[in-house]
């Protein structure tokens, strides 16, 4: 097996096995964790208090102990967040933010404040007016409430240096990100959609430092071999929350497409933004939320998102968009007839597939992605 | 002499005006904002811009049973079918604008309070980009402490001062302070008499058949910043009043057996179906959680605690905070039961309710049902269904009632 492959084996398996490679990321670098709720959290106060942010993005779980707080039209991400969290699987955790981004997520701080208290639960808000400087100065003293509670927790104060540090570790993860997710349109076959996707995965249950560097080993790796044929292949942009269950991009694979960039909350939402090089590291992390757009999480008076798949398509001279409409995820639910309008005026082709993260059946969703792909060959 | 009209008349009246008024202002050319129900409507009625409430529009379209056409329409533009069905019927509204219901007229201007929710964020989001207005974001974060912080105070009030600069920007107008502290007064005020109205229903009988409530809602969002708005809450209170003194119920012909609290929203294209099972089983809703959502109340000129108000609303409020406050009603207006509304609109209240309905009965004891609806979708609600549930409480209530009533007598 050449380098690449087993770099990309090994980073696709922590992916795939959440828990173990959280727990093997705890045990080699002896740190704490903390779990982080999406969509986006202070990560790098974390990492600065020398804890592992892990991220909470639901799972396969699937039972009736959540039923207990929420009816049957709630998101299945925090279905099964909630389940896990009643069945002891996050006890590991030394605590967990909870963001409240959305009604659900305000719903979740509180009955989790009653189902979990052992988690040692920390709600925040991140402003919507983020771009006016009171917003900013909210979101500072968020961040610096958080930072408390990440002390008394860790038992460590956190230094102001250790935040810059932090911050230039995340500003280094992001752009080595960036630059792996360009590389999948020349090596089609490596990075199967599904492989991308695990990869990027993997970011949420590793130490950030040692992930980055992973990755980074991988794209050097990858620069040495000679690029794939794409002859043929239909290049792909995911917008949506998350591309889960996974067996969806196997599909899109088995039916010869190529995810070549992706606006998904889970992938690259995270990391197509870098912190500003401007004052101390709180304000470079507030700034950077500040900056962001095109996100269904954070207000956009001028809603650019789908100006901005317009552009992420010419970019990467896509073929198409498939937006993964997460059931019951309204905010996301909100965005795609403004999306569906722009793309069509653009004559940008596009699918929409609603999916539900523990869905056992994706057959209907197998003849409408193969239908697609007929129709864009 | 002329008669002395009664406060439903004048309610009619000036929900007619409210209207008229702003399809007039709109054919003068003057702006309009479209505004969400517990925004700080003050600075626009200091601004003499004329506010219309698309969630009360969208209540009407429901109640007037025109919610179906709108709400194909959105889902046919892509809305999923499990989004908030006021947005779906605005957001078509905004496309068709011709309703038998009422009219609007369409916005110059968005004018958004995410103390109600998150969704409406999204939604009046969609309306600026699809019309091409500038919207005015105001954002009270989340209370997951009990009070409301000092952070979050001056994050508001920052906010409302922001508001300040571009509203003049838009308008090139300047603010005028004076009259905003006549408003900010007059709002205040009519806070305070639509609570102290509502609160009659604590006598009993209750002089109040609670529904009504859901009628004069429309007054006290659209026109809380008016003297006329202030008028008719204190004729609305008097009427009250003098039933009270008689020792008058809700109803002409029936007798009020039970007293209950409607939580969340009313299912408004089935008002009439569902207020006659209740009627039927002499079941009286005394009070909701709307009473308190608009007592938004702060001293003349005091733009912080006008911030803490707007904080203030249960729904923005923790879940401690609003079991609390159910409790408080519970006791206050000495209710037999609560109908919990499981609203397949708005996820902000349905995914508190189990919890809270578990709390709210171990304090008080209170029996209490919960049923599947919404607000203005009228596929999402089965009248059999609802009376089976109402079956359900009176059977509960009536256990009770033999066993020496609920734990706060
Ligand atoms: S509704 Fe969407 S954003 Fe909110 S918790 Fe569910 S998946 Fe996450
Ligand atoms: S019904 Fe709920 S989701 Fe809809 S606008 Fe009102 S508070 Fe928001």
């Amino acid at each position: 097996m050449s380098k690449a492959m087993s770099l990309i084996s090994e980073l696709a398996y922590a992916g795939q096995r959440p828990k173990d490679s959280i727990l093997k990321a705890m045990n080699e670098t002896g740190k704490k964790s903390v779990g982080c709720f999406p969509i986006y959290t202070p990560e790098e106060l974390i990492y600065a208090a020398e804890m592992l942010p892990v991220g909470m993005w639901g799972g396969q779980t699937v039972g009736t102990l959540a039923d207990r707080y929420l009816q049957g039209f709630c998101c299945s991400i925090m279905k099964a967040n909630t389940e896990q969290a009643l069945l002891g699987q996050y006890d590991f955790l030394s605590a967990v933010i909870v963001t409240a981004y959305c009604d659900t997520l305000k719903c979740m701080i509180e009955n989790w404040k009653i189902a979990s208290p052992q988690l040692n639960l920390i709600p925040m808000v991140y402003p919507q007016n983020r771009k006016i400087p009171a917003g900013k100065e909210y979101l500072r003293d968020e961040f610096l409430r958080v930072k408390k509670e990440l002390e008394r927790i860790s038992g460590k104060k956190i230094t102001d240096q250790e935040i810059q540090k932090s911050v230039d570790l995340y500003d280094e993860y992001r752009r080595t990100m960036q630059e792996f997710s360009d590389l999948v349109k020349d090596y089609p076959d490596m990075l199967k959609a599904k492989t991308r996707h695990l990869i990027l995965k993997a970011s949420y249950f590793m130490d950030k430092r040692i992930y980055t560097e992973k990755v980074r080993e991988l794209i050097l790796e990858l620069s040495k071999l000679p690029r794939e044929n794409a002859f043929g292949r239909k290049k792909i942009i995911l917008s949506g929350l998350i591309a889960e269950p996974d067996g969806i991009l196997d599909i899109m694979t088995e039916n010869g497409m190529v995810v070549v960039a992706d606006d998904l909350a889970h992938g690259a939402r995270q990391f197509r933004t870098i912190a500003p090089d401007t004052g101390d590291g709180l304000n470079r992390m507030v700034e950077r939320v500040a900056m962001q757009d095109g996100c269904a999480f954070l207000y956009d008076e001028k809603k650019t998102r789908a100006a901005m798949l317009i552009q992420m398509k010419e970019k990467y001279q896509a073929d198409a968009v498939i937006v993964c409409q997460m059931k019951f995820c309204d905010p996301e639910e909100f965005d795609y007839p403004i999306i569906k309008k722009e793309l069509e005026g653009a004559g940008i082709p596009s699918l929409y597939i609603e999916i539900e993260q523990q869905m056992d059946s994706l057959e209907q969703l197998r003849t409408r992605i193969q239908s697609f792909s007929e129709m864009l060959a | 002499m002329e008669h002395q009209k009664t406060s439903k008349q004048l309610l009619g009246e000036l929900l007619d005006k409210h209207y008229a008024d702003a399809l007039h202002a709109k054919a003068e050319g003057k702006p309009v904002a479209w505004s969400t129900s517990i925004a700080p409507q003050e600075l626009l009625e200091t601004m003499g811009i004329h506010a219309v409430y698309p969630e009360n529009h969208a209540a009407a379209i429901g109640a007037r049973k025109h919610a179906q056409e709108f709400i194909n329409h959105s889902e046919g533009k892509g809305y999923s079918v499990d989004i908030c069905s006021y947005a779906r019927v605005n957001l078509a509204y905004m496309d068709i604008q011709q309703c038998e219901a009422a009219n609007i007229p369409l916005p110059d201007l968005i004018f958004c309070c995410n103390n109600i929710c998150n969704t409406v964020i999204k939604w009046y989001e969609n309306i600026a980009k699809e019309l091409n207005v500038p919207m005015i974001l105001f954002d009270p974060p989340f209370n997951h402490e009990y009070e409301i912080s000092d952070q979050n105070v001056k994050y508001i009030k920052a906010q409302i001062l922001h508001a300040i600069t571009r509203l003049e920007e838009i308008t090139g107008q300047k603010f005028d302070y004076d009259r905003f502290r006549e408003v900010m007064k007059i709002s205040s005020e009519t806070s305070r008499w639509w609570k102290k109205a509502s609160l009659l229903a604590c006598a009993k009988p209750s002089p109040l058949n609670g529904f009504e409530l859901f009628n004069y809602m429309a007054i006290i969002v659209c026109m809380r910043g008016t003297k006329e708005g202030l008028e008719l809450f204190k004729l609305w209170h008097d009427e009250l009043q003098e039933k009270k003194e008689k020792g008058v119920g809700p109803w002409k012909d029936g007798e009020e057996k039970y007293r209950v609290m409607w939580d969340g929203i009313a299912c408004w294209p089935y008002l009439g179906d569902t207020y006659k099972v209740l009627k039927k089983y002499g079941i009286n809703m005394v009070t909701s959680t709307y009473p308190d959502s608009w007592y938004i109340v702060y001293d003349e000129n005091d733009l912080d605690g006008m911030a803490r108000a707007y904080s203030s609303n249960y729904v923005n409020r923790n879940l401690a905070f609003g079991t609390d406050n159910i409790i408080g009603i519970v006791k206050d207006f000495q209710l037999d039961g609560i109908i919990y509304h499981s609203n397949r609109s708005c996820k902000l209240m349905d995914f508190r309710q189990f919890e809270v309905q578990r709390k709210v009965e171990a304090s008080t004891g209170v029996s209490s049902v919960i049923f599947d609806g919404d607000q203005t979708d009228p596929r999402a609600f089965s009248l059999a269904q609802f009376e089976t549930r109402i079956q359900a409480l009176v059977e509960m209530m009536e256990a009770k009632k033999r066993m020496g009533g609920a734990f706060y007598e």
